[in-house]
């Protein structure tokens, strides 16, 4: 799905920036483009200006500077009630003093729609979300979960080819995030709308998109697909901002095509793959995933390098364990098994040795 | 399982669990009620009594009857559609229930509270009230003529004091009591003889309210003082019975010598006519109208202020409406609640924005703002009001731009004040905190999210505004007129330095007979009026709108 032609671009943002007080910029240099259809999240922490992105998108906010298009046009100038983008809001906005059926007819009525045509929209509308016998009663009348559903059934009912979700699932349990997640994506992929999702929640960045930006500080960090996100962080903020990881720090000691090796501080020494690092001698910090860690040393390379560790925890989780070991000085480095019947259980002061595959290791900016 | 749902629940002591839930939160109601006990008492105190006391007033008429116990009770047997004059017995009585009331200085109260029914009666009791001594001279000098002991204070001690008159002294300190609204106990040192409240009736009787007012009231002592007026014409009046001078010939007890010179001397005292000497002193007396009147006014509670205050009177014929050109009160009434609607609306007209700009706003501007709405609160009322008069005059400041500014002609400069407009502007700016409040508190509970949400579905902004934000706002725009509205009904400062005679409302008017005109009942039916108007709108209110909907905040 991961797409990056710009000849079908949709939304496209061009060196945007935003300030709200002129002094410091929310948003530094955005430029995005996003194909018809496709599902994008903007993950990123709080005051990352994710949410401020949506608005301008939206129309609530202006650019301060750059500019942005819909479909080849640029939307700069046009209010938001003419840009005809749905939206779902956080705590869903529903009207609190109309019906269900009047919610969603809102905006059918304000489009000058006949009552016929209306009526016969809301309900295919509520029966698309299954909420069919729902129409005469009152937002404060349904669960969250229901709500949910009538936001969306309202931002998809005057049919936009747009949908902005600004953390629609915040207010939700986990298990009713879970089932919506699944809910929302499908609905997306089955009336082909393109979606701008916005979430810190980054298990439902990567379970929703196409593809994820990740934002920080106001820039786009990366741009990518939900499994390159995960395995292949192009910087150390993504690399920790996304998953579980493990960092260690050190020297690049050498740098051999698409592999470099690393020296950490206490002298020992590790393989992995150059991200951004150019030459030797710079500082870096390497990430590797607790799963792709290897203690078994049978299984890796014999001329590969590895590293001496000692177990502090063992942590028995079910489906997984999660072993706590001291690395290099850090006491924090974690490394997760299976739970098969062949795999050996770790026990605290256990001296062993651990490795990886090169690939697994990315040394990134320091 | 069945047994424990139909047995009531025990609690562990075996009480059963409601008795136990009772006990243990007796104590937190006690708490709370302690908690509450001062400030309870002092609105009690000083707050709903007086208020229960004034509005009491507004029926309570029991001055006429406490003033002329006797008269009031004489004259019910009269009947007022006969063309002819109560008889002689009523006059009589009317004298000596008048002659105390004159010595307690009460009868103008009564005047000038009959005066409200009908106009000139309050100078008649003030006339008549000067004249009574004269009454009583006509008999007490040929008296002192005939006998010169009848000129010694200590002789009519000596010849009325006694024993067995113990009844007749409480009977008359009692209205005395009702008279005077004190409480006129204490002992006076003189018990008026039975054998002569027998004998001498009115003589006694006068003579023991003299007693009475002289010691309680004068602190003197009774045997040192010279009796009233009114007790030579009680004297007078009972030598008149031929049966009466019969038993003096046969008296031989204190003062016989005296009575019987009287008694001898029966032709040189004048005939006793109370009717002619009050003809006299006022003509009024001998109309059918006047006495159609006290006799309207003589029950201990009355009507009449009510009718008064809804352009009605209470005649002998039955309730008429006032003539026309006496006839203001409705007339006020309507005015009162046309003006508080009006300024009602123009609260919410002007209110409405400033509180969407204060609930929109960013904190710190918002804040400013607040404070400037705030800012009128932190001013005296007076100031305020008074401020208004100096912009509002034709030599003012609003006229003075208006005919720099080529708007208005010099000669043709706005009458802004003194009239319904000058009212109207200041109480609107007066009152306008109390709608911004409300209405702010309000919308700062509804998320911009939705307006936001309305657009992006498409809504113009107005469409937003209207369809969305304004229904969600309209609980703020309830509680603000309710609060508008009930204040403006009853307000009396603004109205009074800025409202001429056109821009008055009714609590004016209350204000006036509270504090001028001194009729108390008619402010105090007045002030009924105006609650009960209150409550029923309120009432109404709540039926059409429903106070549930009413939010004074989050």
């Amino acid at each position: 799905m991961a797409a990056d032609s710009s000849n079908d671009a949709f939304v496209e943002f061009e060196r945007v920036q935003k300030s709200y007080d002129g002094e410091t910029l929310v948003v530094k240099d955005l430029n995005l483009t996003m194909p018809k259809g496709e599902f994008l999240t903007m993950l990123g922490p709080s005051g990352s200006g994710k949410t401020t992105c949506l608005m301008m998108l939206a129309g609530f906010e202006t650019a301060t500077h750059g500019d942005i298009r819909l479909g080849g046009k640029s939307i700069n100038g046009i209010p938001p009630h003419k840009r005809g983008i749905g939206m779902v809001f956080q705590n869903y906005a529903l009207f609190p003093h109309m019906t269900i059926a009047e919610n969603l007819a809102f905006p059918l009525e304000v489009r000058k729609m006949s009552k016929a045509e209306r009526e016969e929209k809301v309900k295919r509308a509520l029966d698309m979300v299954e909420m069919g016998d729902f129409g005469g009663r009152r937002p404060a009348q349904l669960s969250g979960g229901q709500q949910q559903r009538i936001a969306l059934a309202r931002a998809l009912v005057f049919e936009p080819e747009l949908v902005l979700m600004d953390e629609p699932l915040g207010a939700l349990d986990k298990q009713l995030r879970e089932k919506m997640q699944f809910e929302i994506t499908h609905l997306a992929h089955r009336l082909g709308i393109t979606t701008v999702y916005v979430t810190h929640d980054q298990t439902e960045a990567l379970t929703m998109s196409d593809r994820v930006a990740v934002f920080d500080d106001g820039r786009i960090q990366q741009l990518a697909s939900p499994d390159q996100l995960y395995e292949s962080p192009e910087n150390s903020f993504v690399a920790q901002f996304i998953g579980e990881n493990n960092t260690l720090e050190g020297v690049v000691e050498q740098i051999k095509g698409n592999k470099c090796v690393v020296k950490l501080d206490d002298g020992e020494v590790l393989d992995a793959v150059p991200v951004n690092v150019s030459k030797v001698g710079e500082r870096t910090r390497v990430s590797i995933r607790p799963e792709r860690v290897e203690y078994n040393t049978d299984r890796l390379d014999p001329d590969a390098h590895t590293l001496s560790a000692e177990v502090l925890e063992f942590i028995y989780m079910g489906d997984i364990f999660r072993t706590r070991l001291r690395v290099a000085g850090n006491e924090d480095f974690v490394i997760k098994t299976r739970n098969a019947p062949d795999q050996v259980r770790l026990k605290p002061g256990q001296k062993i040795k651990i490795g990886w595959m090169a690939e697994d290791c990315r040394a990134l900016d320091a | 399982m069945s047994d424990t749902t139909q047995e009531p629940m025990i609690a562990a002591d075996g009480r059963p669990l409601k008795q136990s839930l009772a006990r243990a939160l007796r104590r937190q109601k006690l708490r709370a009620l302690a908690l509450i006990a001062p400030l309870l008492l002092f609105v009690m105190v000083t707050f709903i009594i007086p208020i229960l006391s004034m509005l009491f007033r507004s029926v309570e008429n029991q001055i006429v009857s406490n003033t002329l116990p006797h008269t009031v009770v004489a004259l019910q047997e009269w009947d007022s559609a006969q063309s002819e004059l109560p008889d002689e017995e009523v006059f009589r009585h009317l004298y000596f229930d008048l002659f105390k009331a004159a010595e307690a200085k009460e009868h103008s109260r009564l005047g000038t509270r009959l005066n409200y029914e009908k106009t000139g009666l309050s100078s008649v009791f003030r006339t008549t009230g000067r004249r009574l001594d004269d009454m009583g001279e006509v008999f007490q000098d040929p008296l002192e003529d005939i006998n010169e002991n009848f000129k010694n204070g200590a002789f009519w001690y000596e010849m009325l004091s006694g024993e067995g008159g113990e009844e007749l002294l409480e009977s008359r300190r009692t209205l005395w009591a009702r008279l005077t609204g004190d409480s006129m106990a204490g002992d006076i040192g003189f018990v008026p003889s039975s054998q002569m409240a027998d004998m001498l009736p009115w003589t006694t009787r006068a003579y023991t309210d003299f007693a009475i007012w002289t010691v309680v009231e004068e602190e003197d002592v009774v045997a040192e003082e010279d009796p009233w007026e009114a007790v030579y014409a009680g004297l007078a009046y009972d030598l008149q019975s031929e049966e009466t001078r019969a038993n003096i010939a046969s008296y031989g007890g204190p003062g016989a010598e005296a009575l019987k010179d009287a008694v001898a001397n029966f032709d040189k005292l004048p005939k006793v006519d109370f009717k002619a000497a009050f003809a006299e002193a006022k003509e009024d007396w001998v109309t059918t109208d006047l006495w159609a009147t006290v006799q309207v006014f003589s029950a201990d509670y009355t009507p009449g202020y009510f009718l008064n205050a809804v352009d009605l009177e209470l005649t002998p014929e039955g309730v008429q409406a006032k003539p026309e050109n006496q006839q203001i009160y409705m007339q006020l009434f309507m005015r009162t609640l046309w003006m508080a609607l009006v300024i009602t609306g123009s609260c919410i007209v002007l209110g409405y924005p400033v509180a969407w700009l204060l609930a929109n706003l960013p904190m710190r501007t918002a804040n400013t703002l607040m404070i400037l709405v705030l800012l009128p609160f932190w001013t005296s009322l007076l100031v305020r009001t008074s401020a208004w008069k100096v912009l509002l005059q034709q030599q003012g400041v609003i006229n003075d731009i208006l005919v720099w500014l080529g708007f208005v002609d010099d000669a043709n400069r706005l009458i802004l004040m003194n009239n319904a407009t000058g009212t109207i502007i200041a109480m609107t700016h007066i009152l306008l905190p109390f709608m911004i409040l409300p209405l702010y508190s309000v919308m700062k509970t509804i998320p911009p999210s939705y307006l936001r949400a309305a657009k992006s579905l498409g809504a113009t902004n107005w469409t937003a505004f209207w369809r969305v934000y304004f229904p969600q706002s309209v609980p703020g725009i309830g509680a603000g007129s309710i609060l508008v509205f009930i204040l403006a009904i009853g307000y009396y400062i603004t109205p009074e330095i800025v409202g001429g005679t056109d821009g008055i409302f009714i609590s004016n008017r209350i204000a006036y007979h509270i504090s001028s005109s001194l009729n108390w009942g008619l402010a105090a039916a007045l002030g009924s009026i105006l609650l009960v108007v209150v409550l029923v709108l309120y009432w109404a209110y709540d039926k059409i709108v429903g106070i549930d909907n009413v939010k004074l905040g989050g």
